[in-house]
Order: C-alpha cells, then sequence, then structure tokens
C-alpha cells in the first residue's frame, strides 16, 4: 500500500538514481535524440525533491506537487510525459491508494497526452509492461530490464527519435530507461508491493 | 469574435521570427508567442504558453507549434486555460502565415481552417 512516506521514499529514489545517470541518459538521447535527457530529468527531479521536504500533509499531495515541479521545470517532452502520469496518480489517489489502480491511470494519461500506444520505442514501452506486472503480482526487476531492453530493436514513431526512422533501431530509448529506473526504485522501496 | 494567433517554438528566436514575419500582414491581429524555457534554453514551457494565451487581446486562439512536445504542453496548457483555443497539427511557418493572412482580411474560421488543412504535416 502507498503511504506519504513510502512514496516520498520511492520519489526520492528515483531522483537519487536519475541524478547518478544523468550523462548516461544524455549519452542514449545523443544518438537517437538531442542529447538532453539526463539534464531535463535532474533539472525536473531536483525540483521534485524540493517540492517533497518537507514531506506534504497527503498522498494526493505528494503526487501533485512532484507532478507540478516536473510539468514546470524538466523543459523535454518527458516534462509533459511524467508530469501527467503524476497528475493521474494524484486524482486517482483521492479514492484509493492501490499501486496498480494508479499506475494503469498514470499509463492512460501517458498514452492520451503523448498519442502513443506500445511498440514505438519510447517510454510506454516500459510503463505498460511493469504495469500488467503489477497488476498481475509478478512485478520484478527482471520484467523492468526486460521492458527497457525491449526498446533496443524498435522503430521510434514518436518523440524526436521518430525522424530517424529507421536509423533509430539499435539505440535504447532514453526515456525507457529513466522509466526503468522508476521502477527500479519502486522494487527497492520497502513496504509498498 | 476576434481571431488571435499563438506561436509556440522550441526556441525563442524561430517564435520571434515567426511573430515577426506573420505581423507584417496581419497588424490588426493579436500576435503572442512562448518560445524556449522558462531558463531561455531549447524546448517548451507550459508557463510561457499560459501567458502568451493570457497576453492574446483576442476572444478566440488559433495556437500553431513546431515540434511534437510543444504540443504536448499546449495541450495541458488549453486544459488549464479558461480561453477557447484552437490547435493545429500544421507546418508552423506556412499556417501562421496562411491564418495571419486571411484573419486580418476578417475571413471566418471555418474558412481560415479550410486553408490550413492541406498544412497538415503531424
Ligand atoms: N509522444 C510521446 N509519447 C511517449 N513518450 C514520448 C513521446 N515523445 C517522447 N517520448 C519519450 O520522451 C523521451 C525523450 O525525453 P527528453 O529527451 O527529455 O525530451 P525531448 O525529446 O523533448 O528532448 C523519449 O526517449 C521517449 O521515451
Ligand atoms: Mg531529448
Amino acid at each position: 500500500m502507498l503511504t506519504v512516506e513510502n512514496t516520498v521514499a520511492w520519489i526520492d529514489q528515483f531522483a537519487d538514481q536519475i541524478e547518478a545517470k544523468q550523462s548516461y541518459l544524455s549519452e542514449l538521447d545523443t544518438p537517437i535524440g538531442d542529447a538532453d535527457h539526463g539534464g531535463n530529468m535532474v533539472r525536473g527531479l531536483v525540483a521534485v525533491k524540493a517540492a517533497l521536504n518537507p514531506a506534504p500533509a497527503d498522498l494526493t499531495k505528494v503526487f501533485q506537487a512532484t507532478a507540478m515541479a516536473l510539468i514546470s521545470k524538466v523543459g523535454g517532452a518527458s516534462g509533459p510525459l511524467y508530469g501527467t502520469a503524476f497528475l493521474e496518480m494524484a486524482k486517482q489517489s483521492k479514492t484509493d491508494t492501490d499501486l496498480e489502480t494508479l499506475l494503469a491511470a498514470a499509463l492512460a494519461g501517458i498514452e492520451k497526452r503523448g498519442g502513443a500506444t506500445t511498440g514505438d520505442k519510447t517510454l510506454i514501452d516500459v510503463w505498460a509492461p511493469v504495469v500488467s506486472a503489477v497488476q498481475a503480482g509478478k512485478l520484478t526487476q527482471a520484467v523492468v530490464d526486460d521492458a527497457v531492453a525491449s526498446t533496443e530493436p524498435m522503430v521510434a514513431k514518436k518523440g524526436r527519435a521518430s525522424y530517424l526512422g529507421e536509423r533509430s533501431v539499435g539505440h535504447l530509448d532514453p526515456g525507457a530507461v529513466s522509466s526503468g529506473y522508476l521502477f527500479t526504485a519502486l522494487l527497492a522501496t520497502e513496504g509498498i508491493l | 469574435m476576434s481571431l488571435g494567433i499563438v506561436i509556440v517554438s522550441h526556441v525563442p528566436e524561430i517564435a520571434l521570427g515567426v511573430q515577426r514575419l506573420v505581423e507584417q500582414v496581419a497588424k490588426d491581429v493579436s500576435v503572442t508567442i512562448a518560445g524556449g524555457t522558462d531558463e531561455q534554453q531549447v524546448g517548451t514551457s507550459m508557463a510561457k504558453i499560459m501567458k502568451a494565451f493570457d497576453q492574446n487581446t483576442a476572444d478566440e486562439i488559433l495556437a500553431f507549434y513546431d515540434l511534437g512536445s510543444a504540443k504536448m504542453n499546449l495541450e495541458m496548457a488549453i486544459e488549464m486555460s479558461e480561453k477557447t483555443v484552437h490547435l493545429y497539427d500544421t507546418a508552423l511557418i506556412e499556417s501562421a502565415y496562411t491564418a495571419a493572412s486571411l484573419l486580418q482580411a476578417a475571413v471566418p474560421l471555418t474558412d481560415v481552417e479550410a486553408q490550413l488543412a492541406p498544412l497538415k504535416i503531424k
């Protein structure tokens, strides 16, 4: 079950991982993008950490504060996408605190915002299998890692990488990798799953 | 009812340049812009887009953008704004110019949209 404490711990852990991997994320964004995914995400998550300290009063506010910081600070496509994901979780958390319902709402929000679906070589290719695994009670690190790896042979259909067409094959999608960190942090946070 | 134009680009100078281009043919049309991030970097900012909506003196807005992620921030701003905003997936420069010329000539929205339709590229 999600609480203010474990959710803040989860997001903080995600932020630390993003900061540690900043240059790797921008490196991934170089051949099939504009080399800014690491910088974008760090800018956003530094603002998120500040917004969560001290911790907001309830779970909805935790997600709202996270969303607003991402929407206003990230700058790239990942800002509205992650921002919408957390905003949808904020809305859903008013009626329940079930991780699987919240993540499903977040995924639906990402799909609506960006118009991409599974197989388009975006962060959705991580979110979709992870949400299914959580719903089945079977989320493991292998599920996350396989989902991230699955983006490598794909042809990008959305986002900047799509301008490269077939030439986007053979590269991991940077947003898929950062989403992988989000779910790795989830698995590592005590008491959520 | 008056119609205005909002230009959203990843680059501040592109937004300024398109504004300059279209204002030449549309001196009576309100044209406002949102270019780059809050730090003037390459990217888009929902706050800047909201500001461009607010600063626009028209009753309704026609919004044009360059690349896909600008559209996401535009859609979020539209959801939060009270104004009616029409969003077009058309070639930025050509469609902003087309709309500006037609709005200056007081052409109604449906006819403007008919001329924008073939410029849809995304
Ligand atoms: N339309 C979209 N739908 C879903 N995800 C997208 C879309 N466009 C981009 N992305 C994701 O965003 C990531 C790029 O983020 P980032 O580099 O921060 O933004 P930008 O592309 O604006 O530079 C991509 O790797 C991809 O996962
Ligand atoms: Mg990028």
